[in-house]
């Protein structure tokens, strides 16, 4: 178990760059290798991008840190070629029991949609995600995508100018100068370039600790979220039970404000409160403890000249509903192609800003839904926490109650709604479909939707005619022709075609919808990729 | 006459409830407390059944079981 955290996974070794006369021009540097990073490496390496990733320590992060991942970025990760490891491993839950004192008021199947090949969540120590990340990344290279990891290389300075950036790095054998035309910032909520380029990362805090521990036990607790609100063994506050792999249970206590952190944290005062949590025949074993603070902020923009902000870095939430890094792969699924056809000249650099335009519109939802959550887990008046315990009251006898208790509202990816590169809507088909819409999957032939999509601009035609090759502005776009005889379950007419019998939607690369209609106009479909690549 | 509704009837709760807070937000505990019951007049005069009203004042003091609406 803790090896893991003791074996380095990209050991420091020395680069040419080191040795150079002059610093090494780089199309991309992405700094840290989180979740968030590894994904943006593996999004620039699939499209044959030369990727260099630094990253001031050389191994997985310690603990379990983020752990419940949604749908939608097990869906970008199959695209990247590692969606399935994770899910094989990871948990997969689908109840949720939610207790008020020290009974329980209700419980609730999050029912999936069926018809989709991930699951809505798993449960995944962050360890294990960087781990397949990692072993993703070394798959590649050996089928020799242009991507390098560079561990214990830590960037001391970063300086914008203007057609490049320039970095210092620091390793253990010295420092050393590179340059990147682009520079993707993934060094999490605390980042040190966004404190370089002396970026604003503003928002609110919140006045209260969580203690986070994994604990290693044979229990026979189903695999079930359990929340509790004012429980005797944590009194006034919040408690949270999730089963990850390998029989390790994480739990979340709420502290409250005014807390000796260092006291709290000592396994003579943990011990005994998981105890009364558990239940005195339960034996346990503590493998890691936290304690944490958070706050909703984000910042202003995340593009500035050629350093982008993603994940953490950018935008930081509350950990109710699992936002953080499920939006932070949102980020760079949406970043990447951009990114590539801005490199490879096929789309203006101006198309970046769409990034900007629509990662925020889902940060701000993000806060949003994270704040809302906290203030119903954090009541912060007597009034609040009246009408609060009065939801949770009620839900115990009136169904009516229950919408309203906020434990997280869990991750989904957002629609980019008024986006500057959604092109027409031409059919009056399912809402979940219109453009700016993630793209549902759902049942096609004898496999899934989703992976005959992405990684290219497609033209998906449902019974409806479309020239076999369409090119525009210099691109080519792949087409995908379905039939009402590839939908085994309906579902595929459920959602997208609902009272159509025929329908063509041109698809990005990152599965979201650009632009549909009812057949194929050329003119129109023409302009709706010229729009959705920044150039109209 | 309708009976009491105790299923899920308000659109995008999220919402509701974030405003229901908005409106106590910055208000002492006594204000808030005359807010409600204000509000609670202002509610029950547009629900306006008696019969209605009734039943509701029976849940909110003793929830029982599961009732249907």
């Amino acid at each position: 178990m803790s090896k893991i955290f003791e074996t380095p996974l990209y050991p420091y070794t020395r680069s040419a760059d080191q040795d150079a006369a002059t610093p090494v021009r780089h199309p991309v540097v992405v700094v840290g290798a989180g979740p968030v990073g590894l994904a943006a490496a593996m999004e620039m390496a699939t499209q044959g991008i030369r990727v260099v990733v630094l990253d001031d320590n050389d191994r997985v992060s310690f603990g379990s840190r983020a752990i419940c991942f949604a749908k939608r970025p097990l869906e970008i990760l199959d695209r990247l070629g590692c969606g399935r490891e994770m899910v094989e491993k990871g948990v997969s839950w689908n109840r949720g029991r939610v207790f008020f004192d020290e009974r329980e008021v209700y419980n609730f199947d999050l029912l999936p949609e069926q018809g989709h090949q991930f699951p809505a969540f798993i449960n995944l120590q962050q360890y294990y995600f960087e781990q397949f990340a990692v072993d993703r990344v070394r798959q590649m290279q050996a089928e020799g995508a242009p991507i390098e990891l560079r561990g214990e290389n830590k960037v001391d300075s970063v300086t914008d100018r203007g057609d490049h950036v320039a970095l210092r790095v620091n390793t253990p054998e010295g420092p050393y100068e590179l340059e990147a035309d682009w520079l993707v910032a993934c060094d999490g909520a605390g980042s040190p370039i966004r404190a370089m380029m002396g970026l604003d990362f503003v928002g609110r805090v919140f006045e209260d600790n969580f203690l986070i521990a994994d604990v290693v036990m044979k229990a026979d607790f189903p695999t079930e979220r359990w929340f509790w609100f004012d429980p005797p063994f944590n009194r006034g506050q919040s408690a949270l039970l999730h089963k990850q792999p390998d029989d390790v249970w994480r739990i979340d206590l709420q502290l409250g404000w005014d807390i000796d952190k260092e006291e709290e944290k000592k396994p003579e005062n943990v011990v005994p409160r998981l105890q009364q949590m558990l239940g005195d025949d339960v034996e346990f074993e503590l493998e890691w403890i936290s304690i944490y603070t958070f706050q909703c902020r984000r910042m202003e923009k995340f593009r500035h000249n050629r350093v982008i902000f993603a994940g953490d870095a950018a935008h930081q939430v509350s950990p109710f509903g699992a936002r953080g890094a499920n939006s932070g792969l949102q980020d760079t699924d949406n970043l990447g192609w951009k990114l590539g056809l801005v490199i490879e000249g096929k789309a203006p650099a101006a198309l970046l800003d769409s990034y900007d335009v629509e990662r925020i519109h889902g940060a701000d939802e993000n806060i949003l839904n994270s704040t809302r959550s906290t203030d119903f887990i954090t009541p912060k008046s007597d009034m609040s926490r009246l009408l609060r315990d009065a939801v949770l009251d009620l839900s115990e006898h009136y169904e009516f109650a229950r919408p309203l208790v906020n434990s997280g509202r869990l991750s989904v990816p957002c629609t980019y709604d008024g986006s500057p590169l959604n092109g027409p809507d031409g059919l009056v088909g399912p809402d979940r479909t219109r453009p700016g819409s993630p793209c549902p999957d759902a049942p096609v032939g004898n496999g899934y939707l989703l992976p005959r999509l992405g990684g290219r601009f497609t033209l998906m035609t449902i019974d409806a005619e479309a020239p076999a090759t369409f090119e525009e502005a210099g691109l080519s776009v792949d087409h995908v022709a379905l039939s009402a005889d590839d939908d085994p379950t309906g579902a595929l007419r459920e959602r997208y075609l609902g009272d159509h019998g025929r329908a063509v939607y041109l698809i990005r690369p990152d599965q979201h919808v650009a632009a549909r209609a009812e057949t194929f106009e050329e003119d129109t479909f023409r302009a709706a990729l010229r729009r959705a690549i920044g150039k109209e | 006459m309708t009976d009491l509704t105790l299923t899920p009837n308000i659109e995008g709760p999220d919402d509701f409830y974030a405003e229901l807070l908005a409106a106590h937000e910055g208000l002492s505990f006594e204000e808030s407390n005359a807010f409600n019951a204000r509000l609670l007049l202002i509610l029950a005069n547009h629900i306006g059944d008696r019969a209605v009203l009734a039943r509701a004042l029976e849940a909110a003091h003793r929830p029982t079981p599961e009732t249907n609406t």
